[in-house]
């Protein structure tokens, strides 16, 4: 019976399993994004944020039993606070920044965090509850969790927010102004320094959030971070570093290549799909498919 | 207002800034003029807070400010107008004076903010024209103006202006300058004004500063620079000869 009109049911529900897994590499994009705008440096920490998220929330729902809203809500604002204290204690202290200096520190930083992740949460890898139940709603001979409805709809309420931050609000705006010529966004009265700080809140909430969101499925373990911030990476360089939009696309784009070639060839290649993506996309377009050669010159910091 | 005692800077090892010393009253208009590359915006630069003073002090209204960072000296009254109309290419005209005036926004609010953004299209009207316009499509004058206008638009004290002239076509030099001179008569703007186009700027200016590799070396009315011989010929083009001679 599974096999009635199964060409487009399979199709449809590898779609869904590629919607799912691309919103979360979006998500861990734009987390890589924001802080590269406003330093020029790719946060390796950023995969840890996600496992943070997702260990964070497990224990608040599973082990101290809080509503999901509520864990939710405090996850977030936990993982905020490691993205800040990450940038006061091991970012700003730097005398003489520049770009590789900064990349190095991130690296400390993810080992740091990925050994702090172990001791606290262990080894083994931990079970949540989806967020509204997980019997699977039927759709045409496929079948769809409504955990994925969920990690589509946060994606889309966090592109919504990023838009109207950064558009049409004062600070966002002023974000926006320092990543573009920070010696002119300083002559006009704005903190760089509180920027950077801003930009590293904003981006471990993103990367909390992916985690929360992804863990129902995934079953989060403290060594999550490493892939997931890999293929986020690959999202960002492939939509063009810097360009948020580009990241949403291109994370899309590498979950449902994923789930394809999952589905129709073996899911042994599925890792390579994203490498492979990024390897032919740099060799043909060393700017990203939505990177202008300009955006791709790298800051300073 | 502003005095600066045997300033010194460098970049790395090149040492930019020799023991500069100069001061501007209030209300004044006082013009750096020097050859490219004598160190008169990184002497700006200092001044606004974006370069380290290595040796040397720097006083504002008798308040020492040495190395205070650029966005405190803003809300001090000092604003600065770069070299190279550093605007906010990618972000609309409007977002530009928005971005511009934070520190008015923070001080009296958004009310306070319009405000000050309708003063600013009162003074360059054209800029009202163009609000919803990306900065990186205006044309240079435009941009010019948007430039200044995002310094202006926290009713600073002191302005510093980096080569404002530059690259733009005559009548445009022209009507930022009468801009500027009527800011110094309505409300008592004080201005250093940095310039390679000597001849315009020593004819706004009350006095001038020459500077030549870091080191101030004429200092004097701007009506007595523009009969110095020496100046002349070295800035003036005047006298058919050439600084190599
Ligand atoms: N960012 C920098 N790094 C190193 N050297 C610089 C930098 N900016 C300027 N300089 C050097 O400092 C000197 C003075 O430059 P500048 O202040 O821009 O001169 P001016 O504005 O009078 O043309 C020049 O020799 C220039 O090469
Ligand atoms: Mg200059």
């Amino acid at each position: 019976m599974d096999q009635v009109g199964s060409g487009f049911s399979d199709f449809l529900q590898f779609l869904f399993m590629g919607l799912q897994r691309g919103s979360i590499y979006a998500l861990v994009g734009m987390g890589y994004n924001i802080i590269y705008n406003s330093t020029g440096v790719i946060n390796f920490a950023q995969g840890e944020f996600v496992v943070f998220g997702g260990l964070m929330m497990v224990t608040l729902t599973m082990t101290a039993n809080l509503s999901i809203p509520l864990a939710f809500l405090l996850t977030v604002l936990f993982v905020t606070l490691i993205g800040v204290l990450m940038e006061r204690f091991t970012i700003k202290p730097v005398k003489n920044p520049n770009v590789l200096r900064l990349i190095i520190i991130t690296i400390a930083v993810s080992i740091l965090l990925k050994g702090m992740a172990m001791c606290f949460w262990g080894k083994g890898s931990h079970y949540m509850r989806h967020f509204t139940g997980s019997d699977p709603i039927e759709v045409f001979g496929a079948t769809l969790l409504p955990q994925t409805l969920w990690i589509i709809g946060i994606l889309a309420v966090v592109v919504i927010g990023f838009v109207l931050f950064f558009n049409h609000t004062m600070i966002g705006k002023s974000m926006r102004a320092c990543a573009i010529n920070r010696d002119a966004a300083r002559l006009a009265g704005i903190n760089d320094r509180n920027m950077v700080m801003l930009s590293f809140a904003l981006s471990a909430g993103i990367g909390a959030i992916a985690g929360i969101i992804i863990t129902p499925i995934i079953q989060m373990d403290y060594t999550r971070g490493a892939l997931l911030g890999l293929k986020g990476f690959g999202a960002a360089v492939v939509g063009g570093l810097g360009n948020s939009f580009g990241a949403v696309a291109a994370g899309m784009l590498f979950g449902i290549m994923e789930a394809m070639a999952a589905g129709y060839i073996s899911s042994h290649y599925m890792d390579a799909v994203a490498l492979l993506i990024l390897l032919i996309v740099l060799f043909i377009r060393p700017s990203g498919l939505f990177g202008s050669a300009d955006a791709a010159r790298l800051r300073e910091f | 207002m502003l005095k600066l005692v045997n300033v010194n800077s460098r970049y790395g090892l090149i040492h930019v800034l020799k023991n500069v010393s100069m001061h501007v009253s209030a209300g004044e208009i006082v013009t750096l003029i020097g050859a490219n590359g004598a160190g008169k915006s990184t002497a700006l630069r200092a001044i606004s807070g974006l370069q380290p003073v290595h040796e040397g002090k720097i006083f504002f209204s008798d308040k020492e400010i040495t190395n205070a960072p650029a966005e405190k000296l803003v809300r001090q009254g000092i604003a600065q107008v770069p070299e190279g109309r550093q605007i906010f290419w990618p972000m609309t005209v409007m977002d530009n004076l928005e971005v511009g005036g934070v520190v008015t926004y923070s001080l009296h609010g958004k009310k306070g903010l319009y405000d000050a953004i309708e003063g600013m299209f009162q003074l360059f009207p054209i800029l009202k024209e163009r609000q919803n316009q990306y900065a990186g499509t205006l044309s240079g004058g435009e941009q010019q103006m948007l430039a200044i206008a995002m310094a202006l638009i926290n009713r600073p004290r002191f302005l510093l202006l980096d080569e404002p002239s530059m690259g733009l076509a005559p009548l445009i030099v022209k009507e930022i300058f009468s801009v500027i001179a009527r800011l110094r008569e309505e409300e008592g703007l004080t201005v250093l004004l940095v310039e390679q186009n000597a001849n315009a700027a020593l004819k706004v200016a009350d006095r001038g500063y020459v500077m030549e590799t870091g080191k101030i070396v004429f200092e004097d009315t701007a009506s007595n620079l523009m009969r110095n011989q020496e100046v002349r010929r070295a800035y003036l083009g005047k006298d058919k000869r050439e600084i190599w001679e």
